[in-house]
């Protein structure tokens, strides 16, 4: 038996933290992307992130109130033992690591030497090589909670000093890394600037509202943004998020129960109000997409609008289809996080949801519950063109991207 | 099917466990108590790293004899590796996830002999 032993090599990465470089992180992503030749098909992410408050130095000087800007650098330099300048912060966000069980959750602080690009290129090409993918829209975090500030003028300095760093600093450093600009969608007016801002700005292939928030979707202030963002030809996203205060939500006892139910509520209001007051009816050429709620809300919405509205059209007389039809032919949905445990389920969802043409691949890396490109990839129930519209081609043409990768 | 000599049983630590580059296949081995399991380092979740991740306790709720909660508490005697990708939880012992038995890692066989450890790999 002697001859037959061979002697075992220990693993150069024995246990996985907060320090692991993001390629070893994602090391079986990577070979499982290698062996399906995903080199040979466009793979598109619609929603990664990165820790924006890790540079809140720099981002918080290029607000644009000489007031607020000097509070911010007088804060930055001596406050300790707070949240970075200005940011609202969120309860939630504390538990996303379930208690150092998810560390690339945590904080990702594995060695940069490369100086030649921001320290976001290079965690994020890092994280592109891992997944395969082609181009990576880039999202802030905590911003994504900026729409519950109690002060409105705090989301426009914060977000305009965001959209202004991201597409100066840090996207120029890689072709394959676009974005969807932070709209301060509760200043409808400045919302507006924004789009008039950035619409023509290099990288940037969208506007992004991020979903928690009171405000109505259908309120008379925002149609002159809609009309805006429609003529520049690019879609609107609704980012989702959660607000652990909200009174339904606060009666959860565990980040896992609200989680479940805050990142689909948002959307599912926003829907609700976007399609019966008519919005597609209104701008047909709009392109809105519905970004992390998962997909098991959308056909569980679709049927319980469907239902009312049939017997309430008086209600929603812009209609002239049926609720669900704008759901599935006006509006893109991103997969993550895919619900799996039904595989039933979710193929009736695609089916209802025209998953071959409206939906958009999306990790959400580096969050807890991001997704590799395999969870399209090895989908039993879809043909191959079906898989790399969604991974990738869906996203190409939405965005208007090369089919063959960024140059 | 291959034997590869892990170790000996002394080099390992009651309660750890070490990665191994098995030729193709990356194993992890557990040792709690005398035994020793080995797990295929492939999460049945989403193929990720399973056994580069921490060891955690079961979490069981605390509840009185009038079904009142008390909280959480660790169960010791229980111990899980977490996949460090999602949070997937599997019991070191059977490998399989405490909620649902269904959602299991993939066993290796673990001889021991002389003090020494092997793992065998393949059919
Ligand atoms: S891949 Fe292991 S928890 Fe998801």
């Amino acid at each position: 038996m002697d001859a037959l032993i061979k002697p075992a090599i220990e693993h150069p990465v024995q246990e996985l933290d907060t320090r692991t470089d993001t390629r070893d992180y994602l090391a079986h992503a990577r070979s499982d992307a290698e062996k399906k030749g995903f080199a040979d098909w466009l793979i598109v992410d619609i929603d990664a992130h990165h820790v924006e408050s890790v540079s809140w130095a720099e981002i918080t000087s290029y607000i644009e109130d000489p007031v607020v800007r000097h509070q911010a650098e007088m804060y930055q330099s001596e406050r300790v033992g707070a949240p970075p300048y200005g940011l609202n912060g969120d309860l939630g966000l504390r538990y996303q690591d379930v208690g150092g069980r998810i560390p690339h959750q945590s904080s990702q602080r594995e060695v940069v030497e490369e100086k030649d690009v921001h320290r976001d290129v290079v965690l994020t090409r890092r994280a592109m090589h891992g997944l395969a993918v082609d181009y990576m829209v880039i999202f802030p975090t905590p911003m994504l909670f900026l729409g519950m500030h109690p002060q409105t003028d705090m989301e426009v300095f914060l977000s305009r000093a965001y959209n202004r760093w991201l597409t100066e600093r840090v996207l120029p450093g890689d072709p394959g890394m676009v974005t969807l600009v932070v709209l301060p969608f509760n200043t409808p007016d400045e919302a507006l600037k924004m789009v008039e801002e950035f619409a023509d700005v290099p990288n940037v292939i969208g506007f992004c509202v991020t979903s928690t928030r009171y405000k109505p979707v259908h309120s008379n202030e925002y149609m002159k943004l809609y009309r805006a963002i429609e003529e520049s030809g690019k879609p609107i996203a609704f980012h989702a998020g959660y607000h652990w205060q909200d009174p339904s939500l606060a009666t959860c006892n565990t980040f896992l129960g609200m989680h479940s139910l805050g990142f689909a509520w948002c959307n599912i209001v926003h829907m609700t109000n976007w399609i019966l007051n008519g919005i597609p009816e209104r701008f047909p050429k709009l392109k809105s997409m519905w970004v992390e709620s998962g997909l098991s809300w959308v056909p569980f919405l679709m049927q319980r609008l469907d239902d009312q509205y049939l017997m309430r059209q008086s209600e929603a007389p812009l209609l002239r289809r049926m609720p669900s039809e704008y759901m599935s032919d006006n509006c893109f949905y991103s997969c993550q996080p895919m619900e799996q445990s039904n595989m039933k389920a979710l193929e009736c969802t695609f089916e209802m949801i025209n998953a071959k043409d409206q939906l958009l691949f999306s990790s959400d890396w580096p969050h807890f519950d991001f997704d590799t490109p395999s969870v399209i990839y090895d989908l039993p129930f879809l043909d191959e063109q079906s898989k790399r519209n969604i991974l990738g081609l869906n996203a190409a043409k939405l965005f208007n991207l090369n089919t063959n990768g960024p140059k | 099917m291959q034997s590869y000599r892990i170790g000996t049983v002394s080099e390992f630590e009651e309660g750890t466990k070490k990665v191994f580059n098995l030729g193709e296949t990356e194993v992890g081995v557990f040792r709690l108590g005398e035994k020793f399991y080995a797990w295929n380092n492939i999460c049945p979740h989403q193929g990720g790293p399973v056994c580069q991740g921490r060891l955690y306790p079961r979490v069981h709720e605390n509840l009185d004899e009038n079904k009142n909660s008390h909280g959480r508490l660790y169960d010791k005697t229980n111990i899980n590796i977490v996949c460090p990708w999602h949070g997937l939880e599997f019991d070191v012992r059977t490998g399989k996830h405490p909620g649902n038995e269904e959602i299991a890692l993939d066993p290796l066989p673990v001889q021991i002999e002389g003090g020494e450890i092997y793992v065998i790999v393949g059919e």
